[in-house]
């Protein structure tokens, strides 16, 4: 059906399952047959689990929402990449036409000692919503805002903040970072915000409370490899990185 | 305030880089002395440079910010590695890193603990010599003679082989150190950083190449 | 005497908001600070609502099913948001955007909420740039906007196509200042499963911790319930795979009365369905249909590539039935038309139910405009199509790829397959003015009411909904309720048993407990043998074939049958496995399943009582000759308020709708 070249895969899946956080969990091998090339890969993990419901197994717990790419929510590490295979792809947006017939699949969670493992596949990244607690937000509350076009904000800057704020808090960064650091997550809110006129009050205090935030989850210390932004799916740039630490040296010495 | 810059994440990364940038600078001088060995005069003009470096009050309160460099580099790196592990307890089974980064980039700790090495034989060749133990003589000029010892040195092919073999990792140790730096310092720029990049391969190439030359060319004899 | 009171204030439609707002009692900053608000979804409603009422100082609770606020639905939408700020000087006002608004509902929506709407529609745009949500920009630093259908104005502004995403992260932001300085508490992977009443008056809820399965009693002076749309009962819908009807429906068995549930907005754009596997739909933005053109080809069962059929065997069926508005024509029209040439044959693609979305033509005007801005002469075909595919780029990029990312397709190359799918739902908990539902203290914002949209939704009017009823109305009109509230707490102060000292320790709230975990239980007792999710796509099938893009009383009939008898059957023969207190989405999946069954079967009922065609709701036995929907206000001018009063039993409740300001008139795009 549809675009009309779909065609059918075998498939071995190894799958990490753990009943909860302080289990210890172990792979476990499926064999699927039949499985078509338009499906996304998450509707492929749908035909497993509905296969293991009717042999009376539980069914793989995995984190998923909207399923078009900008929730974020998912949050596979596929063949030893977060969201698998395709570059600039959510786990939900990567569909099984990227694999090919007879191909063992390696699922995991995204590991990191901030984002335990909830069950199998799905993790608890509440350290995000920490750090932006922490002060990824300027202080307006509402009612208080002066007329919109007010605010002149040349077209570059505003593109280059947009390109930052759409990172989609998903944690494939630091799934992907060999020291599970997350530098690009946090750069990103503190890019957006430095870039922007409205950001600039609370500049220096935001930085330094941010970084602070991330430090105390326990997230990993960045070396530069670059792994996060190959891997994110919005392409979030190293560029925003490099920011955040010109702007934390900013606000500690002057 | 700065304290608590240099207890972030940020802030350790920070005195890598700077300690870093400072031994790719050590470096530069290191590089630009022995170079006069390829005068091929005997060491003559070699062992102007040395003594000079051996005996200036300046070079030698250098030498001990270096030292206080290199330990603050080595140090934080180790401290900086075990945090890493701790932020993941439990590893993947299959990682595709070559997908995503550089197999030096991901290999930092090792090309240094392999410099390290290197160089704790590299200072008994020579720094000890040189401090400590004494040189074999002077030259024509007067001079120390520590071009003797490099005469010496070379002369043993397992030497040269770990020299140039350690070149290579320092050069890998380069590729990504020198532009890592500039990122962890900020400067990442639409413009500058290409130029960064290109230099900084330039330069670990260029330099560990040079490097590795001197043994290998004393070792074969072309510079006596 | 109906039971309904809308509430709206006296007085000339444009003075209605600024002197009930004026006039509203307040709520001192002492007494807030002991009044407790329960804030159930954390979208644009629901993140806006809690943060601003934090502001105020209220003490705030917030829960959300997923495992961040920032993940709820609004995220997805792509297009933008509309303000009447007039910044674009072409006609613009509060008024164009209230008439258009109740133009474009079909004439089934409440004047004065659409007017209010209409009124703070500029201050949201204020408000978020104000946060840092970086909105497209001009090269002179100002504001930009596109046009968008069912307007002849250009007031729609845009973040690239992720508007949503920008506008909740900037609500996001400004929910996680509160939490960070303490006002808001988070309760994430929570999902409510009953609101608590006593005496009628809503007094907490019952919610689930979603990871350890642990049923939780939380106390509130107020309930907003801001849980979204249902448009999941169709099974395929572009909602997020856990938007539900839950929270929503449990309130409405409590004694909140269900809006016109049969309006239902099926999207003209989103991606076909591919084969049986398909879990959800992925929507294209409307704000595609600005450079798409609409067409199929002229022949029937036409099995040519749509690159090698000439343009004069192309027919562009919205340019040619509706001139004055072409592709441009509201949701439901150009949904209508799509499903009306695909069942007469001239559907596109391998399944035969698409229809093109072509960008040839306007990116070969872009290309000859940017070919001319940068002085090229004589430019050839090729280059022309190189920069138009950059301008067409720069403004759908994600979108495209996206596309192609699901469809395997490259859109600048051959037309989009699109066809409509379920997006939005109009219907929800009916409220009045202030945003209160039939039970006292239980109040529904965004999607989950009833109240803007009439009969269908304007695009790019959802965000504006959300937002508008989170910052700027209900900051106010809970005041009204909370300060009658204030009054009960000092009269009983003294009172052994008040609520207020017992809060959760009250019976009531045992009870309600002990109702949920019976729920649950019951669920994993069963051990049928199918899963919940085949229950789900079986209801789905019944309700897109019978109560979808067209309607008819037979198939009406049958539907309501046929679901009652998936109830029964649900209820035998479902399969739950695992426990109830661990992590369990199939545990979660089958309540919810379970509401979605009750609702398909009310929004068939309000579908069949509603003998005219208006808006998302198309009556096959109410159009007119050429095929457009005909109204009925003689008969139906009215909000049908359903109320639940036992096992598919509800009692209709109609809320007159009065036009004094609009001229109701048949709708004409032509």
């Amino acid at each position: 059906m549809g675009s009309g070249h779909g065609t059918e895969l075998n498939l071995t899946l190894k799958v990490w399952r753990q009943k909860n956080t302080k289990a210890t969990g172990s792979f476990e091998t499926h064999q699927l047959t039949g499985i078509s090339t338009d499906m996304s890969f998450l509707e492929m993990f749908d035909v497993l689990n509905e296969k293991l419901i009717s042999e009376g197994k539980e069914a793989i717990a995995f984190d998923h929402d909207c399923r078009e790419g900008i929730c974020g929510m998912c949050s596979m590490y596929i063949n030893g990449r977060p969201h698998g295979p395709k570059q600039g792809v959510t786990t939900c947006q990567l569909h099984m036409r990227s694999f090919k017939n007879g191909d063992t699949i390696v699922v995991e969670p995204w590991r990191s000692a901030a984002f335990p493992v909830i069950k199998d596949l799905a993790v608890d990244r509440g350290a995000f919503d920490r750090i932006i607690a922490s002060g990824g937000y300027i202080s307006v509350n509402t009612g208080n805002a002066q007329d919109a076009n007010n605010i002149l904000i040349p077209k570059t800057d505003a593109d280059e903040s947009f390109g930052a704020a759409a990172c989609i808090g998903c944690g494939a960064c630091v799934a992907a970072c060999k020291n599970g650091s997350a530098m690009l997550f946090v750069s990103a809110k503190v890019s957006q915000l430095a870039l922007l006129p409205q950001g600039q009050v609370e500049r220096k205090e935001r930085v330094k409370k941010m970084v602070e935030a991330m430090d105390a989850e326990g997230f990993g210390n960045c070396t530069n490899t670059g792994a996060c932004e190959a891997e994110c799916p919005k392409g979030i740039s190293l560029e925003n990185i490099a920011r955040m630490n010109r702007e934390l040296m900013g606000a500690t010495f002057k | 305030m700065s304290q608590g810059f240099l207890k972030s994440s940020i802030g350790k990364k920070f005195v890598m880089g700077l300690t870093g940038l400072f031994l790719i600078t050590f470096l530069v001088v290191h590089c630009f002395i022995n170079c006069l060995i390829f005068f091929n005069d005997g060491g003559l003009t070699f062992n102007i440079g040395a003594d000079f470096m051996a005996h200036n009050w300046l070079i030698r309160a250098g030498e001990l910010v270096l030292f206080f460099g290199l330990i603050v580099h080595i140090i934080q790196a180790l401290l900086l590695t075990l945090e890493n592990k701790k932020a993941r307890p439990v590893g993947y089974a299959k990682i595709d890193g070559a997908a995503n980064s550089s197999w030096y980039s991901r290999s930092m700790g090792l090309l240094g603990t392999l410099l390290l090495i290197f160089l704790i034989i590299h200072l008994v060749h020579f720094w000890v010599k040189s401090r400590f133990t004494g040189l074999p003589g002077e030259d024509a000029n007067g001079n120390e003679n520590l071009y003797a010892v490099m005469q010496e040195t070379f002369k043993m092919a397992w030497v040269v082989v770990l020299y140039a073999l350690s070149m290579i990792s320092l050069s890998y140790h380069l590729l990504h150190g020198f532009q890592s730096a500039f990122q962890t310092l900020g400067l990442n720029h639409k413009v500058y950083t290409p130029i960064i990049k290109k230099v900084g391969i330039a330069f670990s190439i260029l330099i560990p190449f040079i490097f590795a030359l001197m043994p290998i060319l004393m070792f074969l004899g072309v510079i006596k | 005497m109906s039971k309904l009171d809308s509430k709206i204030p006296e007085g000339a439609i444009d003075q209605k908001w600024s002197k009930y707002r004026s006039t509203v009692h307040l709520v001192n900053p002492a007494n807030k600070r002991s009044l407790e608000v329960l804030v159930v979804g954390s979208g644009l409603a629901g993140a806006s609502a809690a943060s601003s009422l934090a502001e105020m100082g209220y003490k705030v609770k917030v829960f959300c099913f997923q495992d961040s606020p920032r993940r709820a639905h609004s995220i997805a939408a792509q297009g933008g948001i509309n303000a009447a700020k007039n910044y674009q000087n072409d006609g613009d006002s509060t008024y164009r955007l209230f008439y258009d608004t109740i133009k474009g509902g079909d004439y089934r929506a409440r004047e004065a909420n659409v007017h209010r709407l209409a009124e703070v529609s500029s201050n949201i745009i204020d408000q978020c740039v104000a946060q840092g949500v970086p909105l497209a920009r001009e090269y002179g630093g100002l504001l930009s906007n596109r046009s968008f259908g069912g307007t002849q104005v250009q007031r729609t502004f845009y973040a690239a196509g992720q508007t949503g995403q920008q506008l909740l992260l900037g609500a996001y932001s400004a929910l996680q200042r509160q939490v960070g300085m303490g006002a808001v508490e988070l309760c994430a992977r929570h999902e409510m499963l009953d609101v608590v009443t006593i005496d009628g008056v809503t007094r907490g809820i019952i919610a689930r911790n979603l990871i350890t399965g642990e049923m939780e009693k939380h106390f509130g002076h107020a309930v907003l319930l801001c849980t979204g749309g249902y448009g999941n009962v169709f099974y395929l819908s572009t909602n997020a795979m856990g938007s539900n009807v839950t929270a929503a429906w449990k309130a409405h068995k409590k004694g909140a009365f269900f809006g016109n549930p049969c309006y239902t907005q099926i999207h003209p754009t989103c991606i076909p369905v591919s084969g049986d596997h398909q879990s959800k739909l992925t929507l294209m933005s409307e704000s595609l249909r600005n450079d798409g053109r609409i067409w199929v080809p002229k022949k029937k069962d036409d099995n040519r590539k749509p690159t090698d059929i000439p343009e004069e065997e192309r027919d562009y069926y919205l340019e040619r039935r509706y001139p004055a508005f072409g592709n441009l024509v509201p949701r439901d029209v150009a949904s209508r038309g799509a499903k009306e040439r695909c069942d007469a044959g001239y559907g596109v693609g391998n399944s035969k139910m698409a229809v093109y979305l072509d960008f040839a033509f306007n990116t070969a005007r872009y290309g000859r405009t940017e070919a001319t801005k940068r002085n090229i002469q004589n430019p050839s075909q090729e280059e022309i199509m190189r920069l138009g595919k950059e301008v067409v780029k720069e403004k759908y990029g994600n979108l495209f790829d996206m596309y192609q990312q699901i469809t395997g397709e490259n859109p600048y190359e051959v037309p989009m397959r699109i066809y409509p799918a379920v997006h939005y739902t109009m219907g929800g908990l009916w409220v009045d003015y202030n945003l209160m539902t039939t039970v006292k203290g239980l109040y529904a914002l965004g999607e989950a009411n009833f109240s803007d949209h009439g009969a269908n939704r304007l695009g790019a009017s959802a965000l504006m909904q959300g937002l508008a009823d989170g910052y700027f109305v209900i900051p106010y009109t809970l005041g009204v309720y909370l300060s009658e509230e204030v009054s009960r707490m000092s009269a009983e102060k003294d009172k052994a048993d008040s609520i207020d000292k017992l809060k959760t320790k009250h019976p009531a709230f045992d009870a309600a407990l002990k109702e949920q975990t019976d729920l649950i239980n019951k669920f994993l007792n069963i051990k049928g043998t199918k899963s919940v999710e085949s229950f789900h796509k079986r209801l789905g099938l019944i309700m897109w074939n019978k109560c979808g893009m067209a309607r008819n009383k037979q198939g009406l009939t049958e539907a309501i049958a046929e679901i009652q008898a998936l109830r029964k059957e649900f209820w035998s023969d479902v399969r739950v496995l695992g426990s109830a207190d661990e992590f369990n989405p199939d545990l979660e999946k089958a309540g919810r399943v379970a509401d979605f069954i009750e609702l398909g079967e009310l929004m068939c009922k309000d579908a069949l009582h509603r003998e005219e065609s208006c808006g998302g709701h198309f009556r096959e036995e109410h159009q007119t000759e050429d095929g457009e929907a005909k109204r009925d206000d003689v008969n139906f001018a009215y909000v049908a308020a359903w109320e639940y009063k036992g096992e598919s039993n509800w009692e209709l409740n109609k809320e007159e709708l009065k036009y004094e300001n609009i001229k109701i008139a048949q709708r004409s795009y032509k």
